[in-house]
């Protein structure tokens, strides 16, 4: 192994097939990440919503979807919209793209995490804030987008950020279904040449120089959260004009 | 004066509880009542369903001749009420400022610049211009209810309701409050406050309710309360808070 480790030819290998395998792979699992980021974020958003809302089928529709999608593998997901997602749909031999595959996996499955980071975030301000804002005549929308929704943010923000970082890890569960993913590209290279050190070391840290930056950035706004700012200074200017 | 708020019938149950039982009361333009009682009694559950904050079960409240609904609670709150919290509930994540011209920009659509100019006015009044520029948390718990009473005022609403607003403040802070209240009793803007500051009651008050067990018991004017009142829970109810 040690020694397989070192063999320069392996590393030339590697080198060889990065731009066919490792650079393709690599941009399939940025961009499936990247979408279904945006798909999680928006189904996050609106079931978040639903399981704060004051109708209980509302709120139980919402449940089902989180604890469903927490509740079982995500690898067993992928498979299932990969082999029988079709079936349901009419059987006509159809098979979705592995982009599509790859963004609805990833997508619906953090999406049930990041509901329940919405969740919380809004259960963590007070009552009192959406009491204050309806006695002065909010609507529920404008309530919580200038109102809870800024201090919610706060607070969601650094837990968004750790789950940004585990949705682009878990996009390697796509390998399992032929996900034209980093992780597939390097499994099918490993495995075809048995250069196995060399093929996981660079897709660990491909997946590293993605991920690195997210945890940083968690990390961050960690940091951010926990300040709480003292005095708008611009302000004093507007103030005198308005004044004078 | 017209009659600005008719509460006719008014019940609140919380389950099998009932916490407001068939109230009738009417404050009327300019009036300033002020509403007592034991902890329980259901002060807040009144003063709160003026601004439908909580649905009555049954029976009306009547805003200036428009019965107050699910539909329009929205409109009635911009155009004629206010509201005074016991947990000030000031918008952390907003300036002093910020928190102020708010309501007036988006709801009533003031320019931004009207609506500084007649914050700063508003925050004069309470005594805290030179705060304007802070966030909530860095000033005294007396101060930030002294911000939400200028909040309420700068939308310039006709009624304005404080439930308990000096109970959740350290004694020193209590009379800076009360003196703001005092102050703004001078105008002629319907104030309705639930609060055991009898010194307060007695300065302000045109008349004073007295709640037991969902029911007002007893009316009159502060003298009444201080000199002969009626009812025996009254009486003992008045023991427990004048030393
Ligand atoms: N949301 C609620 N759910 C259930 N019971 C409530 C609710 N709000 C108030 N109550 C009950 O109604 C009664 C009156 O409450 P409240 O109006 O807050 O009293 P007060 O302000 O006079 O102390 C109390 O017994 C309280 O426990
Ligand atoms: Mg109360």
């Amino acid at each position: 192994m040690l020694k397989g480790l070192f063999d320069l030819k392996r590393w030339t290998a590697l080198i060889e097939v990065i731009p066919e395998n490792y650079i393709p792979g690599f941009l399939m699992t940025l961009r499936t990440a990247l979408a279904g980021l945006l798909l999680a974020l928006i189904l996050g958003v609106i079931f978040g919503l639903m399981s704060t809302s004051h109708n209980k089928i509302l709120r139980a529709i919402s449940r089902v979807y989180v604890e469903f999608f927490q509740n079982t593998p995500l690898a067993l997901q992928v498979v299932f919209y990969y082999s029988c997602l079709p079936i349901l749909l009419g059987g006509t031999g159809f098979r979705m793209p592995k982009f599509i595959l790859g963004m609805m996996g990833v997508g619906i499955y953090h999406g049930a995490y990041i509901s329940e980071v919405i969740r919380t975030g809004i259960e963590a301000v007070p009552r009192g804030q959406s009491e204050a804002a309806q006695s002065q005549g909010f609507s529920y929308l404008q309530t919580m987008a200038w109102i809870i929704f800024p201090q919610t943010l706060k607070i969601i923000l650094p837990p968004l950020a750790n789950q940004a970082l585990n949705l682009v890890k878990n996009t390697s569960a796509l390998a399992l279904v032929a996900g034209m993913d980093l992780m597939y590209y390097t499994d099918s290279w490993a495995t075809s040449r048995g250069y196995f050190a060399q093929a996981y070391f660079f897709s660990a840290l491909l997946y590293f120089i993605m991920c690195y930056p997210l945890a940083r950035l968690a990390r961050y706004l960690e940091i951010k959260a926990i300040r709480q700012p003292v005095a708008k200074a611009s302000l004093r200017k507007e103030i005198e004009e308005a004044v004078s | 004066m017209a009659d600005f708020v008719k509460i006719e019938h008014l019940s609140k149950n919380f389950g099998d509880f009932e916490a407001l039982k068939d109230i009738d009361l009417t404050v009327k333009e300019g009036e300033k009542l002020v509403i007592i009682g034991p902890s329980g009694s259901g002060k807040s559950t009144l003063i709160r369903c003026m601004n439908y904050l909580e649905e009555p079960t049954s029976g009306t409240v009547t805003i200036e001749g428009e019965v107050l609904s699910r539909k329009n609670r929205r409109e009635l709150a911009k155009k004629y009420s206010a509201m005074v919290f016991q947990q000030f509930n000031l918008y952390p994540h907003l300036t002093v400022l910020e928190n102020l011209i708010l309501a007036p920009m988006k709801l009533q659509h003031v320019s931004r610049k009207d609506a500084v100019a007649e914050a700063m006015k508003c925050l004069k009044r309470v005594g805290l211009e030179e705060k304007a520029y802070m966030y909530p948390n860095q000033l005294s718990g007396g101060q930030q209810q002294r911000v939400a009473i200028a909040r309420a005022l700068c939308t310039r609403q006709k009624l304005i309701l404080f439930d308990e607003p000096t109970s959740a403040l350290d004694p020193e802070m209590v009379q800076e409050v009360l003196n703001v209240m005092i102050e703004l009793a001078k105008d002629n803007i319907t104030m309705v406050v639930v609060t055991h500051e009898m010194g307060f009651a007695r300065q302000v008050a045109d008349r004073v309710i007295f709640l037991h067990r969902g029911q007002i018991i007893e009316e009159g004017t502060p003298e009444h309360f201080f000199t002969n009142p009626e009812n025996d829970r009254t009486k003992e109810f008045l023991s427990k808070i004048i030393h």
